[in-house]
């Protein structure tokens, strides 16, 4: 059964919310919201379907943290957005949130956030105040893991806090140059999880940390299955297990398996959806061929197939970023992309088919989907 | 009394108030000053080390300081201004 949904689109331009009926067929656009401002990410709580935060900053100001605990109706800033303590030893400044993720259904007003320089932060008050997490950000392998001058052409990210719907102790780290890292005890202390993932940008092609991992989600119908698109391939790990598989391999060689981001399905721990880019030669990180698709496995990575009914057939380099993919709950599960073009794609049919949304947004950072009020 | 000039991409925090009043013996104490009034508008100038931001430029009278530590005297100007190129 099908539920209007809410789409949440953050852009390099400011932010836009998408509210649908209940069909999902037709979408009223509300926005701009802070114009101008880049809103790296942009959620909605799910433990109260009101309190929103956008991850802020402008060219010219340093970041800060946006909420509104009315649905989006009304905004203030964080009275303490997330910064490093001072005196920091590795001289570290926040430049700007750039992950934003609710805390454990347990931990009402807990809030995690991901930056750039790489940096963990926590807040215990919806996002109105924040802490910076001295078991990552002071630990001693810190300047190892992320260097804050490290990682990709945007920055160094901390690219994702992922927690364990399970157990409100065990969190997983996405980073840009030490992989994955994981906690199991809330961010006290860490451990590189990264065995046969490759790095095929380091002498050591499987080093214990160095990856870039793009994205890391975990199988809503069992969180004990990972799925990872890194920078060198899509990976898949079933824990307690410690060793990634490359399910990507089983991808059409001329398309590859490099890309920002991978959708679990929200019902079947088989299946997932990636967007695939060309990471050959130069990187263009665009749709390869100029032919945009996901792909979908519904065998756990073991085969994929095509799935590009409606989009371009050709010349469209689609670009899609890491936060700019996502599904939601419904049955059929939707899928939404945004495009760095300023293009917002939907499936309303598990990827079987795709329309555009909107199209002449600015570039699309972030899309989040959501159950509207 | 310092007076202050608000460049645009900070007058959401004052009301659209270009010029201010302020005060403090610093540009530090001077920013704090407005903090107070105007909560967050010094982390968007000056990051948590004390670093003016990179595309922020503050001056006093005509010269211009990276020093947040910078003395001020009574009947200064401090003048802040965004200076960004690009789409």
């Amino acid at each position: 059964m099908t539920e209007a949904m809410q789409l949440l689109i953050g852009t390099r331009k400011g932010a836009w919310i998408f509210r649908s009926d209940a069909a999902r067929a037709r979408w009223r656009i509300e926005g701009p919201l802070f114009l101008g401002q880049i809103i790296n990410h942009f959620r909605v709580d799910p433990r109260d379907g009101r309190t929103m935060l956008m991850a802020a900053t402008t060219g010219h100001l340093g970041p800060t943290i946006l909420r509104s605990t009315d649905g989006g109706k009304s905004w203030t800033e964080a009275k303490r957005p997330p910064a490093f303590p001072k005196g920091d030893k590795l001289g570290r400044a926040v430049n700007h949130s750039f992950w934003l993720e609710p805390g454990h259904a347990d931990e009402p007003g807990v809030w995690w956030a991901g930056t750039s320089p790489p940096g963990l932060f926590r807040s215990a008050d919806g996002g109105e105040s924040w802490e910076s997490v001295a078991g990552l950000n002071e630990h001693p392998m810190v300047a190892e893991w992320l260097p804050p001058d490290g990682g990709t052409p945007d920055g160094a990210i901390l690219n994702q806090v992922v927690l364990d719907p399970r157990d409100a102790r065990h969190i997983y780290l996405a980073t840009c140059s030490a992989g994955v890292l994981e906690s199991l005890d809330q961010g006290g202390s860490w451990t590189p999880l990264n065995k046969n993932v490759r790095c095929d940008f380091l002498p050591d092609p499987y080093p214990e940390f160095g990856q870039d991992s793009h994205f890391i989600a975990l199988a809503p119908a069992d969180p004990d299955r990972l799925w990872q698109q890194n920078h060198c391939g899509i990976y898949r790990l079933d824990r307690p297990g410690e060793v990634w598989d490359r399910v990507g391999e089983a991808m059409p060689k001329e398309v590859g398996d490099i890309g920002f981001t991978v959708v679990p399905h929200v019902r079947d721990r088989e299946s997932a959806y990636v967007f695939p880019m060309d990471g050959t030669e130069v990187w263009p990180r665009v749709s390869p061929g100029g032919r945009p698709a996901v792909y979908r496995t519904r065998d756990g990575g073991a085969s994929w197939e095509r799935k590009d009914s409606g989009f371009p057939a050709q010349q469209g380099w689609f670009t899609v970023k890491r936060q700019a993919f996502c599904g939601d709950a419904c049955d059929p599960m939707g899928l939404y992309l945004g495009t760095t073009g300023g293009e917002v794609w939907m499936s309303d049919d598990e990827g079987e088919s795709f329309r555009q949304v909107a199209a002449h947004l600015p570039e699309i950072y972030s899309v989040t989907a959501a159950p509207a009020p | 009394m310092i007076r202050v000039l608000i460049p645009s991409q900070l007058t959401a925090y004052t009301d659209g108030v270009t010029r201010v009043p302020a005060a403090g013996a610093t540009v530090d104490e001077v920013l704090k000053d407005l903090d107070a009034r105007f909560p967050g508008i010094r982390f968007r100038v000056v990051d948590e080390q004390d670093r003016v931001r990179r595309h922020m430029r503050i001056f006093v009278g005509l010269e211009e300081t990276r020093a947040v530590s910078r003395p001020l005297s009574d009947g200064d100007e401090l003048l802040i201004f965004g200076a960004l190129s690009g789409g």
